[in-house]
């Protein structure tokens, strides 16, 4: 494939889909290149799945900028894209007496930071809100504005919008060198040559060695694993709110909260490892994880576990994002997008499409958007199965015509974790032990085989 | 809303066995089903072992199963039914044409049992293709004759995962080792003794798994014997037995008779269809 496109996007995180959207509908010609079968196989395949408010983000940072943009723009076309908003409202509880003298200076940042309806929650208010949550809890600092997302539907709404404007996502496209001549990039890619008058960096994990195509790079990912423990549906009815930990500098606290699929999960664990494909949980972890939620909701005693998984989340040396533009070399940067990107993904396409604009010449007169709303997976909005249908997935309720439209148009499935993604199906408490036989020979139907 | 006498929830061994017993009494029940296909696990049991309770004879699971659709043939059997929850004695009911409400007189719940899957065990490592339980292997070769792997590891030693074995062997597969937590296997004798003489299959007791590796697929996985540590060589993981009652119905504590595996200790499938029975002989007379 050798084709003159104006945008190149490398990876297609929810970070990368966001800027080929902003830039797709700006009426530029884009692609975007992923390494993976499928989009959303790398970093934003393993977060929790929250939108997040910014209360606690560094003061000035570019990071929560880009949060709070993000954050404003997600509201306003949720309804046209038929995305998710549980809203659920943040605690951060304090645990300890030692802990509780620090929810001042929470309430103070975030009122700094711009997140004015954060407000201290003494324990009485507290057992009222969460009547559930273990009588440890001392006192809290609520944040109203945290709400429950979803980490696939929103990304994917993203590529099908761009997709309606024109752009190009090409899978199994790892890009393994470029050459930057007579003011255009012709990248290598497994999926051949592409090239374009500019190139983007959202890879990512990958970030750093992507990175180097362009200069020696700035900043150096080292994956921050993230494990988790999802417990089964009866138990989103023991918490309302997601309980964040008070931060402290010698132990990093993890996450109670609901999945907008109506489960409740603990985590994300935050540990440097040098992988940054594979993330990989581990026994002694999980079990801790799973103790600690009993912990905080002792009601949890008693309901299963549905799922485990683990994240890489792409952390650099640096505490902010590292966006910035290479006017000699048309290049934009993406780096460091930690743990914030399915929230900020948004804003930092509006201030990557800036950047764009001051160094590379002005975006063209925009079109009319053109809305594409995907398929509702959570609980909360209604579903599919809701109108009838067969059920191909008991446990997720998923329908064999989700699964069919999954595999077809014109961004189907690329391989089985794709599917699941998309879908659902397979992901709830017996993980496959009626269902996957079926599912494979759905997606087998549909992709000849190719798996 | 439509009224019924009596509801069985799930279609296999226990649910049809209840329904025709109430029928031969004189009492109309209904059975839903959530599959397309009624008959319950012993659908995708490929070996022989079915049917000696029942109908005196030895027959494979599906054909076992079939015989259990037949035998249901004049019962309201209702396939593609999935019930959604359960509030006092109305049940919420989802078919082809979407969710309505149905009220029954007296509520049987036979919804069976499934398999612990890896995640419920907390077993560590990456995500790759060919990690299954034996339930799902059983789906994928006798349901859709599908070969998941070639040489795969068997966690746990009760009598189902001997059947995982069978399972292998009817598609020429040959299970590298099987392995067992505990000192000693969990299925009565001679098991260990058949795994290993009849089956090829060495029995490893004493050993934990302690994670799966591989990036795709399944590359090996890693053990512990004796405070070692070792890694095997494989490309598929079947979790066997370690069975949990699908009891996702029972959240809220509706007032159900139970009937067959939901009860949580694992049966045969003809004790199944007997207790079935039972409770049908119960539910007649009033004192269940």
């Amino acid at each position: 494939m050798q084709r003159g496109f104006d945008i190149a996007v490398i990876g297609g995180g929810v970070v990368g889909l966001a800027i080929l959207r902003r830039f797709a509908m700006s009426g530029l010609s884009c692609v975007l290149l992923e390494r993976g079968a499928d989009i959303l196989s790398g970093a934003s395949k393993g977060n929790s799945g929250l939108l997040h408010t910014g209360f606690d983000a560094p003061a000035g940072s570019l990071e929560l900028a880009c949060i709070r943009a993000g954050y404003a723009e997600y509201i306003d076309i949720r309804g046209r894209l038929n995305l998710p908003l549980v809203k659920s409202s943040a605690l951060v509880v304090a645990w300890s007496e030692e802990e509780r003298t620090k929810l001042a200076g929470i309430v103070a940042k975030a009122h700094a930071n711009g997140v004015e309806d954060v407000r201290p929650v003494e324990s009485d208010e507290l057992r009222r809100l969460e009547p559930r949550l273990s009588p440890a809890a001392k006192a809290a600092v609520l944040v109203p504005g945290e709400h429950i997302i979803d980490p696939w539907s929103a990304p994917l709404a993203y590529a099908h919008q761009a997709l309606a404007h024109g752009a190009v996502i090409l899978r199994d496209a790892e890009v393994t060198g470029g050459e930057f001549a007579q003011g255009a990039w012709r990248l290598a890619s497994k999926a051949g040559p592409v090239s374009a008058r500019a190139v983007i960096n959202a890879a990512g994990n990958f970030g750093d060695l992507v990175e180097a195509i362009a200069r020696p790079p700035p900043f150096t990912i080292t994956p921050r694993r993230g494990q988790f423990v999802v417990f089964d549906k009866p138990a989103s009815q023991l918490v309302t709110a997601i309980i964040l930990p008070v931060p402290s500098d010698r132990t990093k606290g993890v996450v109670l909260f609901r999945t907008a699929y109506g489960n409740l999960a603990i985590g994300p664990t935050a540990e440097d490892v040098p992988e940054r494909e594979v993330a990989a949980t581990d026994t002694a972890t999980l079990e801790r994880l799973k103790a600690r939620a009993l912990e905080m909701a002792p009601s949890l005693s008693g309901i299963g576990v549905s799922a485990i998984y683990a994240g890489l989340r792409p952390a650099t040396e640096h505490k902010d994002y590292v966006i910035e533009a290479l006017p000699g070399r048309s290049w934009i940067t993406v780096g460091g997008i930690r743990s914030t990107g399915l929230t900020a993904s948004l804003g930092i396409a509006r201030h990557v499409a800036g950047l764009y604009a001051s160094h590379f010449g002005a975006l063209p007169s925009q079109p009319d958007p053109i809305w594409t709303p995907v398929p509702n997976l959570t609980e909360e909005r209604p579903r599919p199965y809701m109108q009838g249908g067969e059920i191909a997935c008991h446990c997720e309720r998923v329908t064999r015509g989700e699964i069919e439209r999954a595999l077809e148009g014109p961004l189907p499935a690329g391989d089985l974790g794709g599917l699941r993604r998309r879908t659902r199906a397979m992901m709830g408490r017996c993980q496959g032990f009626s269902c996957s036989a079926h599912v494979e020979k759905l997606f087998r139907e549909k992709t000849r085989g190719a798996a | 809303m439509e009224q019924r006498d009596v509801v069985i929830i799930g279609g296999g061994p226990a649910g049809l066995s209840a329904a025709r017993r109430l029928s031969e009494l004189g009492i109309a029940a209904t059975v839903l089903e959530r599959e397309q296909q009624a008959g319950g696990a012993p659908r995708h049991c490929g070996h022989l072992g079915f049917g000696w309770e029942s109908h005196r004879r030895i027959w494979t699971g599906p054909r076992f199963a079939e015989r259990l659709r037949t035998d249901s043939a004049n019962l309201d059997l209702r396939t593609g039914h999935t019930v959604l929850g359960i509030d006092g004695n109305v049940l919420r009911v989802l078919n082809q044409r979407g969710i309505s409400e149905m009220a029954a007189g007296k509520i049987i719940l036979a919804t069976g049992t499934r398999e612990t899957p890896r995640s419920a065990r907390l077993v560590g490592g990456s995500r790759p293709r060919g990690v299954m339980t034996t339930g799902a292997l059983q789906a994928h070769v006798y349901l859709q004759n599908f070969k998941p792997f070639e040489r795969p590891v068997i966690i746990g030693s009760e009598w189902v995962s001997f059947s995982a074995i069978l399972t292998c062997r009817h598609i020429g597969v040959r299970p590298v080792a099987m392995i067992e937590a505990k000192d000693r296997i969990s299925a009565p004798r001679p098991g260990g003794l058949l795994a290993r003489l009849i089956y090829g299959v060495p029995v490893w007791t004493g050993t934990r798994l302690i994670a799966i590796d591989g990036r795709t697929g399944v590359e090996a996985v890693e053990i512990e014997r004796h405070g070692r540590h070792a890694r095997i060589a494989c490309d598929g993981v079947i979790f066997t037995g370690e069975w949990a009652p699908e009891a996702a119905l029972l959240v809220n504590r509706p007032k159900v008779t139970l009937a067959g595996n939901v009860h949580g200790d694992l049966k045969t499938s003809g004790a199944c269809w007997r207790e079935g029975r039972a409770i049908a002989e119960q539910v007649a007379r009033g004192q269940a």
